[in-house]
């Protein structure tokens, strides 16, 4: 059934085209760098995500990748050649828009044929490559249907198909899920990756949520104000982020600040402001004297003390629980250390919500393997 | 809360139907029903429809209207078009060109077009000081006249309705058909022009059917062979005195006009349908 969507070589090139690279992609509007000198290189056949905030710059980076907004300096290239100043008509780039833009007065069939009678390919092929995606989509029996009379999941699916069906080597998609609801939206999430999966397409992804970056992405390139602050794949980048903005950004995050008092090898020790000293890894700029953030994932923590044999390589620090919140699959418990220092501590729902209580005195720890000095 | 809402259109109802209904219906039953002297209706309404002046003044009115609605669409699409695409100064002042007309007397702007026009007019002079002519050009009393006058004054229906319409366009859409693939003509042709397409046909019959009751415009700017069916009812009850034929080409004028509004109500309603 895809076997017409598949690049012509068959598997075996699976990959081979699609390759995309920025350098050092800069677009200012009046005196504001929306986007700041982006360099990224993406791989063929990645599912590669843009995530940030909103005004981060990263639908900038993907209109200008469009080819729909000029870049002022850098340039795009794709599989080697400059594609910075081709129009967008030429670019041959699949494009999901954040409200699917269909072409309210042409029906489903005709909404996925407008790229290929773009490119005038012959009746009968035609019919076969529309009818093929549309299967592939599973929509194959609302071909005669206008965009009004859809779903919002069947819209998103015909803007899918409208974008794959000329096998395009790069598919573009901004925020294509942000008008489903939370459901939809994982499953959604699920039928792209596996689309993207099956037919060995690169996808470049702008998204503000960084749940569904994490499910989709084979890398993510987290951006800030007009910068990416950093790029790698989701697990590296939850573990170990390279400042407190990504930190906070993906997933939760317990950032106490201090100052850095000691190293030693690749362990740090810093004295938060209240005066508890706690133990981290310090990855390559750690100075001491230095203020710094201390991170931590409240997935690490746990409550009670270490065993005595353990103690080399945990923090353990004594507080109050300020606040308990119950989120369902787990407990989110805040912990006061200090007259202005909190630690969030979340645990895995198995006691029927058992846990700590508000104003109980407790000890928090977690391994120091887990802990990391971030620049402020 | 829905009747109280009613009562609220009572005053504009009233007034509609004492100065527009009631004159109407009186002035029709006195010229062709009570009146003594009237022929009998039917007999009579077929008469002077089927009369050689009518038909051809109808033809003559259909025609200059059709004129008249072609050239307006041909110069007030790419206008429209323009203005649904700008901001900023220039989108402001040429809107302020289209809209100071709309607010002119029909008479002031006839008079106007008369003063550059005429015998002794703006253009013959002009021509005749460059030498390019002897004697002057009869650019006025005819039916060029008519149909400039006339276009003239309509275009402005035609620009904003067609505004509206391209107004409601998303963007977006152009802007994926392009990231598709598609070149401009084909966007223009597959994509603007079909989506632009209930203001075409808003705008068109909104100028038509204000162009078929035109009176102003082609009694003073046309010549003889340019009597259009207004100007035909004013001939009638001022120079013949004959009010029932003048009340039946009425009814025809007003036939014309609810078909013509009808059939406009049925495209904005379509337009509705299709949720642009």
């Amino acid at each position: 059934m895809s076997e017409t969507l598949l690049p012509p070589h068959g598997k075996g090139m699976l990959g081979a085209r699609g390759a995309l690279e920025l350098i050092g992609l800069t677009k200012q509007y009046g005196d504001e760098r929306v986007v700041d000198a982006v360099d990224a290189e993406i791989r063929p056949g990645e599912f590669f995500s843009l995530l940030g905030p909103s005004g981060s710059g990263k639908t900038t980076t993907l209109m200008m990748i469009a080819g729909f907004v000029a870049p002022d300096r850098g340039a795009i290239r794709l599989d080697g050649a400059d594609l910075t100043h081709v129009p967008p008509q030429r670019r041959g780039l699949g494009m999901v828009f954040q409200n699917y833009a269909i072409f309210p007065h042409l029906d489903v069939f005709e909404n996925v044929a407008f790229p290929l009678r773009a490119r005038r390919v012959a009746k009968a092929e035609l019919r076969r490559r529309v009818e093929a995606t549309l299967a592939l989509v599973r929509l194959e029996r609302f071909a005669t249907r206008y965009a009004r009379e859809l779903s919002g999941g069947q819209q998103q699916r015909v803007a899918i198909a409208r974008a794959i069906v000329f096998r395009p080597s790069i598919v573009l998609m901004d925020e294509p899920l942000g008008a489903l609801d939370k459901n939809l939206r994982y499953a959604m999430q699920v039928e792209i990756k596996e689309l993207q999966q099956r037919l060995g397409m690169t996808v470049i992804y702008v998204t503000h949520d960084q749940e569904e970056a994490m499910n989709m992405s084979d890398r993510i390139a987290i951006m800030n104000q007009g910068r990416i602050e950093q790029l790698g794949p989701p697990g590296e980048i939850y573990e170990r982020p390279r400042n407190a903005f990504v930190g906070r950004f993906l997933g939760e995050a317990n950032l106490l600040d201090g100052t850095i008092e000691q190293i030693a090898g690749d362990e740090a020790a810093l004295r938060t402001r209240d005066g508890v000293l706690l133990r981290a890894r310090c990855r390559s700029p750690a100075i001491t004297q230095r203020t710094a953030s201390l991170f931590v994932r409240p997935e690490k923590l746990a409550f009670g003390d270490v065993p005595e044999a353990d103690r080399g390589e945990s923090n353990c620090v004594q507080g109050v629980v300020q606040r308990r919140a119950f989120l369902g699959s787990m407990i989110r418990t805040t912990v006061q250390i200090g007259p202005t220092t909190q630690l969030t501590v979340d645990q895995p729902n198995l006691m029927n919500g058992a846990g700590p209580q508000v104003g109980a005195p407790v000890v928090v720890s977690w391994a120091v393997a887990h802990t990391l000095t971030l620049p402020e | 809360m829905r009747r109280r809402s009613t009562l609220l259109m009572l005053p504009a109802l009233t007034m509609l139907a004492a100065v527009f209904l009631a004159p109407l219906v009186l002035f029709l039953a006195q010229t062709v029903i009570i009146d003594k002297d009237a022929p009998p209706f039917w007999p009579h309404v077929l008469s002077v429809i089927e009369s050689r002046v009518m038909l051809r003044t109808i033809l003559i009115t259909n025609w200059i209207s059709l004129l008249v609605t072609a050239t307006a669409l041909l110069l007030g699409y790419p206008v429209a078009y323009y203005l649904a695409n700008r901001r900023g100064p220039r989108f402001t002042l040429v809107l302020f060109c289209v809209i100071v007309p709309y607010f002119t007397s029909i008479i002031v702007r006839t008079f106007s077009w008369m003063v550059i026009l005429g015998r002794n007019g703006l253009i013959n002079h002009l021509l005749q000081d460059l030498g390019l002519i002897d004697a002057p050009l009869p650019l006025l009393y005819n039916r060029t006249a008519v149909v400039i006058g006339m276009t003239y004054v309509l275009l402005p229906y035609m620009v904003l309705t067609l505004f509206a319409a391209m107004r409601s366009i998303d963007p977006n859409l152009l802007r994926a058909a392009r990231g598709l693939g598609a070149s401009g003509p084909m966007i223009f042709a597959r994509i603007y022009l079909p989506l632009s397409l209930h203001g075409v046909v808003s705008g068109a019959l909104i100028v038509f059917i204000l162009a078929v009751g035109f009176f102003i415009t082609p009694a003073l700017m046309g010549g003889p062979s340019d009597v259009m069916v207004a100007t035909l009812i004013e001939r009638s009850v001022e120079i013949d005195l004959d009010w029932s034929t003048a009340a039946v080409m009425s009814l025809y004028l007003l036939a014309v006009t609810l078909v013509l509004y009808a059939v406009y109500y049925r495209v904005t309603d379509l337009r509705r349908l299709m949720g642009t």
